[in-house]
């Protein structure tokens, strides 16, 4: 099969988790045991839905309701940026976000997590980048919560996130975490990527400069999304 | 000036942040009607065919899963991807489900047309129509890929990606007609009759 249009670049082996992950319980059946076949990249590959904030309203502030009503928890403002490999801006791309409440529970019939809910946070949000490629939300900080992978396993605070990119092969969903939690250590979702650079880059930093005097913490978190191959050689002949 | 060495670099060293699960409690950004790509087009459809694709996904053991984040990706009619400076209230082929406890989605969207292969030696060949799938879950490290083809489809026959998967397995990306309009899918993440599942 030839290659098509100037696709985007492979990941490094290590630097993305595998699908068959032995820690990670939920990974036993959910794997594929068949090769993956490897897929040129088309205008499919290469092109990407549009989201417009008219149809898509932004929900920057997750911890204020409607009516005025204040979430509980510990205040924070989390920002960034979203770049390709080569360091480009990834503009007016859709971030959706979505996390526990600050007891550790989801606001999710799913989850059964003896800790209380929170009327008034529903931990869930969508924000778009702007033309540096920066985006920018305010949040309760997660808790940890209980999951029963193996004795004694609680996930690490994060924060889900959701990016969509330029192009459909850009499509990614990831966790953001918090330095210093003792938990990360512990947890196989986030040890199951090989490569510990790749790893710790999923870990937000603390940054003054986003804090919010008198009124909230704030936190650093960039996206990098896979770049460009070069475009082919022409033949001049 | 020394010349660079064939070996430097990329310019700014930057590495795609690695993918991590999205977990059980995804339908946080759960939106049922974004299911149907057409719901924008109250009785301004684009013309073409307006179809179902539904289809089941399960796990190694045949069991339903039934908390996974389906996405559909594909171009209109005319086999276009809607132009990235173009309006924003341009059909989008883009739709999101949730598979319910038996494992089964349901899309509502209009049946893509060809798409151009985009390559220069082969400047007329086109695709057969597909729709690219990304599935997300609980145990799924990174999203799943892979693409659905319409079964008659005379395009089928020399599409380059249909064609590069083995014959006794590209069944498992072609969907049938199950009843007008609805086209179905299975889909299956692990051993007998696995999906085809590709790296892109």
């Amino acid at each position: 099969m030839s290659e098509t249009v100037p696709g985007y670049r492979r990941p490094g082996l290590l630097t993305q988790p595998p699908y068959n992950a032995p820690d990670y319980g939920s990974t036993r059946l959910r794997h594929p045991q068949q090769e993956l076949l490897r897929l040129p990249h088309t205008l499919t590959e290469t092109s990407a839905p549009r989201f417009s904030p008219q149809r898509y309203p932004a929900r920057a502030d997750l911890t204020v309701q409607a009516d005025g009503s204040a979430a509980m928890g510990e205040r924070i403002i989390v920002a960034g940026r979203v770049l390709d490999e080569d360091g480009r801006p990834v503009r007016n791309t859709m971030v959706e976000v979505w996390q526990a409440n600050a007891a550790g529970r989801y606001n999710h019939p799913g989850d059964d997590h003896d800790a209380p809910l929170d009327p008034n946070f529903q931990g869930m949000g969508r924000v778009f980048t702007d033309a540096e490629g920066w985006y920018r939300f305010v949040t309760i900080r997660p808790g940890a919560y209980p999951w029963r992978n193996h004795k004694d396993a609680w996930r690490p605070n994060h924060i889900h996130y959701s990016v969509f990119g330029a192009g459909f092969a850009q499509r990614m969903i990831t966790q953001m975490y918090f330095p210093g939690d003792p938990l990360l250590a512990l947890d196989p979702i986030f040890h199951a990527t090989p490569d510990e650079a790749a790893r710790n880059r999923l870990i937000s930093k603390f940054d003054l400069e986003l804090t919010q005097p008198e009124w909230a913490l704030g936190y650093r978190f960039d996206i990098v999304l896979r770049g460009r191959e070069a475009t082919p050689m022409e033949d001049n002949h | 000036m020394p010349a660079p060495t064939p070996e430097a670099a990329p310019m700014q060293g930057l590495v795609a942040s690695a993918h991590q699960t999205a977990g059980p409690y995804w339908h946080l950004v759960d939106f049922p009607e974004w299911a149907d790509t057409t719901r924008h087009f109250a009785g301004n459809l684009p013309p073409g065919e307006r179809i179902v694709l539904t289809g089941r996904v399960t796990d190694g053991s045949g069991a339903p899963v039934a908390d996974a984040m389906v996405e559909i990706w594909h171009a209109d009619p005319k086999g276009e991807y809607p132009d990235p400076n173009g309006p924003a209230e341009e059909f989008q082929g883009y739709g999101r489900c949730a598979t319910k406890a038996d494992g089964s989605f349901r899309f509502v969207t209009l049946k893509p047309g060809p798409v151009p292969l985009g390559d220069r030696a082969r400047a007329n060949s086109r695709q057969a129509p597909h729709v690219a799938l990304a599935i997300f879950a609980r145990g799924l490290l990174q999203h799943l890929c892979t693409r659905l083809y319409f079964e008659g489809e005379a395009l089928n026959e020399t599409d380059p990606v249909l064609g590069a998967v083995p014959p006794e397995r590209r069944g498992t990306l072609v969907a049938r007609q199950v009843e007008p309009g609805t086209w179905n899918l299975d889909l299956r993440l692990q051993g007998e009759g696995e999906t085809v599942w590709m790296a892109v």
